[in-house]
């Protein structure tokens, strides 16, 4: 609506439809939010303060960290989590300033598919992750040191 | 003599000072788009915006247009954004302003612009109205007597039986600027007066009808409304209430 600067434009309040998620939207935010610090500052802890700190992080330390299905579940509900989240946050700055419906339908897609994308890649990364996976004898080279004999 | 003297000392002399308004006009005959007019005015340090305009009106250019009916604060025809702020023409004293600026003055945004200071205020209304703004009670009162309210209960809505519909915080509401489907500051507070009204009856049906997704979920508690308000009605404080009462199910 440009009704702020064109004098007399058209006007009317239009009648609502379809299913009301927005009550859920709104609650799931602060849920959300509330269970991502703790997720979140764990996790910061964890990986840059506790033990050797940052300089402690390389592929071993992640692979270390998924062999445990505590991290694994720690991460996967910090990625769904997180992303939704996010994604729901930008649904709600498209719904207040995209001028135009189809602008809003497209960004709205955008958002969805992008989280999407990056929540089925990261549940999968998470699940199937192996850091030693058994390769052809030319390629055992490549794999990190800390992996038993093949 | 001495008694002439000493009431002429206490009784300052009221303060004249010329100050520019710049007005946003717009002539619907005239004009394509809105512009801003610079009106050059002496007015008295008791003056309002108000008394300013007034000044415009009767003594500069009679085309000048805007409302008003009480100018006392109460009607709630005046509403305007004075310097940026939504404000009430009357209980706005000039010398509150800065006057050594100009002060800008425009209608009220996110309604269609009529003329001048004056917009379509039915997008307005209509929201109002879709809140039911009435008493709806299945009871009848007690044979010759009213319906009997405890102070606690009438407590709960004081605050939001203070509107005067003016439109300042739901014009101040920077998701009403973009998006005019939302119900608006005014019609959630006008809601809240019933649902938290024990003698009400219909709480229910108005928590369904805000429970929407132009509902009260659609408030980003931005506090413009807060502050715009001309009766000090803790607006978004009210809209909370509504968003507790819509997730507890009940007033």
């Amino acid at each position: 609506m440009s009704t702020v600067d064109a004098p007399r434009s058209p006007y009317a309040r239009t009648q609502r439809s379809g299913t009301n998620w927005e009550k859920w939207g709104w609650m799931y935010m602060r849920a959300s939010g509330v269970v991502l610090v703790v997720l979140i500052f764990g996790h910061l802890f964890v990986n840059m303060v506790a033990g050797e700190g940052v300089r402690g992080i390389d592929f071993a330390f992640v692979a270390g960290k998924w062999a445990s299905p505590f991290w694994q579940v720690w991460d996967l509900l910090m990625l769904w989590l997180a992303l939704i989240h996010g994604a729901n946050g930008m649904r709600t700055i498209i719904n207040d300033y995209s001028s135009s419906v189809t602008l809003g339908k497209v960004l709205r897609g955008a958002v969805f598919l992008s989280a999407a994308a990056l929540i089925i890649l990261g549940t999968l990364v998470i699940f199937t992750f192996d850091p030693c996976p058994s390769v052809s004898p030319e390629q055992l080279g490549l794999l990190p040191s800390f992996c038993p004999p093949q | 003599m001495a008694t002439d003297v000493a009431t002429q000392a206490a009784v300052p002399e009221v303060q004249a000072f010329n100050i520019t308004l710049i007005i946003r006009r717009f002539l619907p005959e005239i004009d394509e788009e809105a512009r801003w007019e610079s009106f050059d005015v002496e007015v008295y340090s008791t003056d309002r915006i108000l008394d300013a305009l007034h000044r415009i009106k009767w003594d500069q250019d009679g085309s000048l247009s805007f409302r008003r009916s009480c100018a006392h604060g109460i009607c709630g025809s005046d509403a305007m954004r004075i310097n940026g702020r939504n404000r009430l023409a009357c209980k706005t004293l000039i010398k509150d302003l800065d006057i050594t600026q100009p002060i800008y003055v425009e209608a009220i945004k996110g309604l269609p612009l009529e003329k001048d200071l004056i917009v379509d205020m039915e997008p307005f209304f209509a929201a109002y109205r879709e809140v039911k703004p009435f008493l709806i009670a299945n009871s009848s009162p007690e044979p010759g007597k009213e319906r009997r309210q405890s102070i606690e209960d009438r407590e709960r809505f004081d605050d939001t039986t203070k509107c005067i519909l003016c439109a300042a915080c739901t014009t101040s509401c920077p998701v009403f600027w973009t998006d005019g489907q939302y119900f608006g500051p005014a019609a959630i507070v006008n809601a809240h007066r019933f649902i938290f009204d024990s003698r009400d009856d219909a709480g229910d049906v108005r928590l369904d009808i805000l429970n929407d997704k132009e509902g009260v979920w659609r408030c980003r508690t931005t506090f413009n409304c807060t502050d715009a308000c001309p009766r000090g009605i803790q607006v978004t404080q009210a809209i909370a209430d509504v968003k507790q009462a819509v997730l507890r199910g009940r007033a």
